[in-house]
């Protein structure tokens, strides 16, 4: 970003919003301030669109990833940190990177094949992610008219997988019931009903005639997986239900470990989402759709929306300080990296753009407060996700090329506390070459360490790690069907909350769900709000 | 495709309806106008074709088109095929588009059966439509009939076929059609014996299929309905047995001409007939036909059993296939000869005949004895009123041993094929037991538990169920109420074959007529019975007393060939059609059909004849009936032998109106409401 050419300066130079990084987040509210007739100028300091949900070559993945993580040497001394603006009324406040990812650990097994096709992947930052149908960003780019950017292909099975290797399918539909051949008759029979229970309770709000059988209020605020074992589901069910259709992280059986325990309302709410996401396009087999050319399409779709409507986009651009009134303390405008000062009323800031800490001691009160959301927070829960990314040769389960698995807590040792979830993904969505599969991993964890751990053991189980020819004979009966390992990334992400700061805004990083729900909740409430 | 409520058509689109009616009105007209001129020009033709994508049911259009292509196909050279590709292919063309205008119309989908049996186009092409088509609507029974046929032209394999049925109901089980289509294909295969379908395999494998539909969703009818067409393959043979007879096998009977038999001994069923002729009643597990002096041979020293005359026992129009059969065989009365006994030698089965509806011949070859005393007259014709209630009645004193002469309780023979039956009928009992709260699950098991019974054959292990399938009726009956009504027949059902399980249970529900030569009378009043069955162990009865119960009709009684006295009092019987049945019990001499609910209300449904009158193809026109009372006319006016009738405390048909046309209609009537007719 040294050699950047010069740019020309821009103009204007004020602005109702500027948003700063080209996230999910932030190119939704960009597309809804733009949408609604106000100035925006959206910047972002990278090359390309997406920031944190962009889908990239592996090259530019491996360089963002380096250059994003926690560096070992302090960045070289700044100039001073507060300085007199231009104009003499402001004062203009340092801005600090903050680097989101950690243990960065890339890996190539096989860099001559990969090279030769290194511009045929289109690999994800944010993954597994997924969009289920009925969800409310699909909604929001049927409303905002971003749809006619984006093409979906839908997720060809789900699965549950144990320590034993074993792939068992996911009963989530009348059929998969009938065809499971994991399940007993009676689990069948209870599943089936249970199902047919969440239904009956949906359609209560739409129809009067109450003669369907209700859950009771009492049941409805109890831990959803007590409501479970009321519903006499047996554990296998029970599992499969909370975390392979609800989507759970946490182990629910287990209250000490178990950050977020689910109230039957909520669990409810989960399984409606899925259960309206499978019947909702025609042309979509199951509940999980995922955009043809990765998970980065989706923010460009907003933001070409935004530009439709006027909003200007300038990348490669990172902002270098806030400029505030001296006397007031309030927001007023960046200073870019070109030098260049602009000015507005809002801004939205990409995550990893804070405040030094440095600088805060010599403002005042009023300006701390205007800078109040930047300022970075010691970690309340030290909860960080790990992700690791996987090129195969070949697929995890013959025959079907894009599948979601999930591993239970538990499922595959006794230590793992929250579910691993696995998305497998094809050329079909145009993310890899013909004969390759990318595979994403990822795991809620408390340290580094810990989440690494996890997404290893759940790569040894699907994957057949490429070893020297001398230990090969030794497996080599055990290992044969599993695909081949050819490239492998981990890493670990910190999660960040967005906070709303009325004039400022800060985005939240890429969330540890399997979907945009709370990504794009968080953005739909700070357009809101401005 | 199905439920979807039909909305009203709103206003602009009343009016372009009616737009379109007139259009269609003069297209209608002036292709009648070439139809008639039998003009097949290619104009002509293209008029046919617009007349069909507007209205896909005009069937002469079709028929035109056919005639169309017919003088068309003469026209041409023969040698060159690809003229008659393009004649034949247009008819696809229209075909085509006339079924996306209407997927449900029967002229369209015959007249692509048509071109195809002329040998045209690729059966590839027609399968790769019919999968469009069963996309739009799964269960579209036109497009899974035309695809049998396709299957059939192609010679595709049943197999194949069977695999296609599996895909579409992994897509969904609710798919009826591609049930009904295994259920065909399974049969043909089976009956085939083709490799891998053996039918204790097959059987039990689709069992196990379809338990996965049942269980996932217990509502689902579809799976239901496969599920009851297993049963029946389990429980029933192909081939038909003769279940019963009266005579039974080794029985003895005392016969008598008109009037009073002074013999003593109880022992023995005695039957009087002024006739000189009485009943031989063969019943089979399944309707027959071709019960005939050929395939059924007697041989005895009675006199007249050379060219007996088997009749069918069948209330429905089929006169042909019928489960109970019956000849008469002649005795003299005037010449006693009860110093001799003569035995009666019945064999059926030798010689191929009797075959079932589904072509299958009678299983084995069968005989049974039996002795016949003719007595003499004493005294004469007994003319006495007969009443049911007071003691005339003795309780049945003999041993159960001479019941089990009376009467083939068990005739079920231990074939070797029947193990793999009770195995498997077992196995779904115990999977069933683990649906306990699910009135599907009850019903299931009420029934298997029935087709359990059925199989059982020793004495020892016969009769177990009965009480768990009565609690599991009234169970149900509790539980659905909305089809109370079949739960309650169900229920009636499986009491009588309770009733009739063993000599002891039958025993006590059995006594004597004293006063009329101490027939065999059987009393089953007061049981909520709501319908009649298990009559094949019945046959032997003479007098039968269902008062009391919640009867809705007299089917089934027509089996019971020697009735003469029938008790209906009190139950629910709403009109003479539904005493239809009682009109081919021939010895029937007293009915009593007192406090039931017959009324004029409900006539004959005129719907079903031609004629303005049932009566009309009768001899009798001349008589003028109300047309209220043509159904009792009809019932009435073919018992011949009735003596008395009793049909007070039905509201709507008593009166002095009624009274005089029974007796015109009845001319032997004696006792009428208990007062003697002054003759």
């Amino acid at each position: 970003m040294i050699d950047l050419p010069p740019y020309p300066p821009l103009d204007p130079s004020n602005y109702y919003l500027i948003v700063v990084g080209t996230g999910v987040s932030e190119s939704v509210s960009a597309a809804a301030a733009s949408s609604s007739g106000s100035s925006v100028l959206h910047l972002d300091p990278n090359p390309f669109y997406g920031s944190h949900f962009a889908s990239l070559s592996l090259p530019d993945l491996t360089s963002f990833l380096h250059s994003n993580s926690v560096s070992p040497h302090p960045p070289p001394p700044s100039s001073p940190p507060i300085l007199p603006s231009n104009s003499h009324e402001l004062i203009s406040v340092d801005l600090v990177h903050r680097s989101l990812y950690s243990s960065v650990e890339i890996s190539s097994f096989d860099s001559e094949i990969l090279e030769e096709h290194s511009r045929r992947f289109n690999v994800d930052l944010c993954g597994p992610r997924v969009v289920f149908c009925a969800d409310e960003s699909i909604n929001l780019m049927l409303k905002s008219g971003a749809n006619n950017y984006v093409e979906f292909k839908s997720i060809d099975a789900s699965f549950v997988g144990d320590s034993s290797g074993e792939l068992r399918n996911v009963p989530d539909s009348r059929a998969a019931i009938f065809k499971s051949k994991s399940l007993t008759l009676l689990e069948k029979n209870l599943l089936m009903k249970f199902f047919k229970l969440v239904q009956s309770q949906l359609a209560e709000s739409d129809d009067t005639t109450t003669t369907t059988v209700k859950i009771s209020e009492e049941d409805m605020e109890s831990p959803f997986v007590d409501f479970l074992a009321k519903m006499r589901l047996p554990p296998n069910i029970k599992s499969i239900i909370l975390y392979a259709i609800a989507m759970l992280d946490y182990d629910q059986d287990n209250m000490e470990t178990c950050r977020h325990l689910l109230k039957t309302k909520e669990g409810i709410d989960r399984l409606a989402l899925y259960i309206k996401s499978m019947g909702r396009f025609s042309n979509a087999l199951g509940a999980l759709i995922y955009p043809i050319y990765g998970q980065g399409e989706l923010p460009q779709a907003f933001c070409r929306r935004a530009a439709v409507k006027g909003c200007i986009y300038v990348l490669r651009m990172p902002i270098t300080a806030l400029l505030l009134d001296k006397e007031t303390g309030d927001y007023k405008g960046v200073r870019l990296a070109s030098g260049q000062e602009i000015f507005s009323q809002k801004l939205i800031l990409d995550p990893c753009i804070n405040v030094g800490l440095e600088s805060l001691s010599s403002l005042t009160d009023q300006q701390n407060e205007t800078l109040r959301v930047l300022v970075p927070k010691a970690m309340i829960n030290k909860e960080k996700i790990a992700r690791g990314i996987c090129v195969i040769r070949g697929s995890v389960k013959s025959d079907i090329s894009n599948a979601l698995i999930v591993y239970p807590p538990k499922s595959l040792f006794p230590e793992q506390l929250t579910a691993i979830r696995v998305l497998q993904l094809g050329s079909g969505v145009a993310v890899c070459p013909a004969d390759m599969h990318v595979l994403y991993f990822s795991i809620l964890c408390e340290n580094d360490d810990q989440g690494i751990k996890a997404l290893l053991s759940a790569m040894s189980n699907l994957i057949r790690l490429p070893v020297p020819e001398s230990d090969s004979s030794v497996e080599n009966d055990t290992c044969e069907a599993k695909p081949l390992l050819l490239w492998r990334a981990l890493y670990v992400q910190e999660l960040v909350k967005g906070e709303f700061g009325g004039t400022i805004s800060s985005m939240p990083s890429a969330d540890g769900s399997l979907n945009y729900k709370e990504t794009v909740e968080s953005a739909v409430k700070v357009s809101k709000a401005i | 495709m199905h439920g979807r409520p039909r909305k009203a058509a709103s206003k602009p689109a009343e009016e372009a309806s009616k737009d379109d009616t007139l259009k269609l009105r003069s297209l209608q007209s002036q292709f009648m106008s070439n139809h008639h001129q039998k003009i097949y020009t290619q104009e002509a033709i293209q008029l046919s074709a617009k007349l069909l994508e507007n209205n896909p049911e005009a069937y002469t259009a079709w028929n035109y088109r056919k005639l169309a292509v017919e003088d068309n196909l003469s026209r041409i050279d023969d040698s060159d095929p690809s003229l008659v590709n393009s004649i034949l292919n247009e008819e696809l063309e229209v075909v085509a588009k006339t079924l996306r205008k209407n997927l449900k119309s029967y002229g369209a989908w015959y007249h692509r059966k048509w071109v195809l049996s002329k040998g045209h186009s690729s059966f590839e092409k027609e399968l790769q439509l019919l999968n469009n088509y069963q996309t739009l609507d799964l269960r579209n029974f036109h497009a899974w009939n035309y695809r049998s046929f396709v299957v059939e032209l192609t010679k595709t394999s049943e197999q194949d076929e069977l695999q296609y049925t599996t895909d579409m109901i992994n897509d969904s089980f609710s798919n009826y059609s591609a049930w009904h289509n295994r259920s065909l294909l399974l049969s043909s295969l089976v009956a085939k014996m083709a490799d891998g379908f053996m039918p204790k395999e097959t059987i039990r494998r689709e069992f196990d299929y379809v338990h996965n539909a049942i269980f996932t969703d217990e509502g689902d009818q579809s799976a239901w309905f496969y599920y009851l067409w297993l049963l029946d393959q389990t429980v029933k043979l192909e081939t038909p047995l003769r279940t019963s007879s009266w005579p039974s096998n080794g029985s003895i009977i005392i016969l008598s001409g008109p009037g009073c038999f002074t013999g003593s001994s109880s022992k023995f069923t005695t039957f009087c007939s002024e006739s000189g002729s009485f009943p031989l009643i063969l019943y089979f597990d399944q309707a027959v036909s071709g019960v005939n002096s050929s395939t059924v041979t007697v041989d005895s020293e009675l006199k007249g059993h050379e060219d007996l005359v088997w009749e069918p026992v069948s209330d429905n129009n089929s006169q042909v296939f019928s489960c109970v059969w019956v000849a008469r065989l002649e005795f003299d009365s005037t010449e006693p000869c009860s110093r001799t006994e003569n035995k009666v030698k019945v064999s059926l089965g030798k010689s191929p005949g009797i075959v079932s509806s589904r072509g299958c011949n009678i299983s084995t070859p069968y005989e049974f004895i039996f002795t016949v005393h003719i007595h003499d007259t004493v005294g004469v014709s007994q003319e006495g009123i007969v009443s049911w209630t007071g003691g005339g009645f003795d309780n049945w004193d003999a041993q159960s041993k001479d019941l089990n002469s009376l009467i083939s309780l068990n005739h079920l023979n231990a074939d070797t094929g029947f193990e793999w039956r009770k195995k498997t009928i077992k196995m779904e009992i115990e999977c069933f037991r683990d649906l306990p709260d699910s009135k599907f699950g009850k019903l299931i098991l009420a029934r298997l538990l029935m087709a359990e019974e059925t199989l059982i054959s020793d004495d020892a292990g016969k009769g177990i169920h009965y009480k768990e399938i009565l609690q599991l009726y009234n169970d149900l009956m509790a539980l659905d109420s909305s089809h109370d009504q079949y739960y309650k027949d169900e229920l009636s059902v499986a009491l009588l074959h309770k009733v009739t399980s063993s000599t002891e249970s039958l025993s006590r529900h059995l006594f004597r007529y004293r006063n009329m030569n101490n027939i065999v009378c059987l009393r089953l009043n007061n049981l909520t019975l709501s319908r009649m069955a298990a009559v094949e162990k019945l046959l032997f009865v003479q007098m039968l007393d269902l008062s009391h119960n919640e009867l809705h009709s007299a089917d089934g009684l027509e089996t019971m060939q020697l009735l003469c006295c029938l008790n209906l009092s009190h139950n629910r019987i709403r009109s003479f059609s539904a005493l239809g049945s009682l009109r081919l019990l021939k010895q029937l001499s007293v009915l009593d059909v007192s406090h039931n609910n017959i009324a004029g209300k409900h006539p004959v449904d005129t719907t079903r004849y031609l004629c303005s009158s049932p009566l009309s193809n009768s001899d009798e026109t001349g008589r003028e009936v109300p047309s209220k009372y043509w159904d009792a006319y009809l019932v009435l006016g073919d018992l011949m032998k009735l003596k008395q009738l009793d049909i007070r405390g039905n509201d709507l048909i008593a009166g002095e109106e009624f009274s005089s046309l029974v007796r015109q209609v009845v001319p032997k009537l004696v006792w009428l409401d208990g007062h003697k007719l002054a003759s």
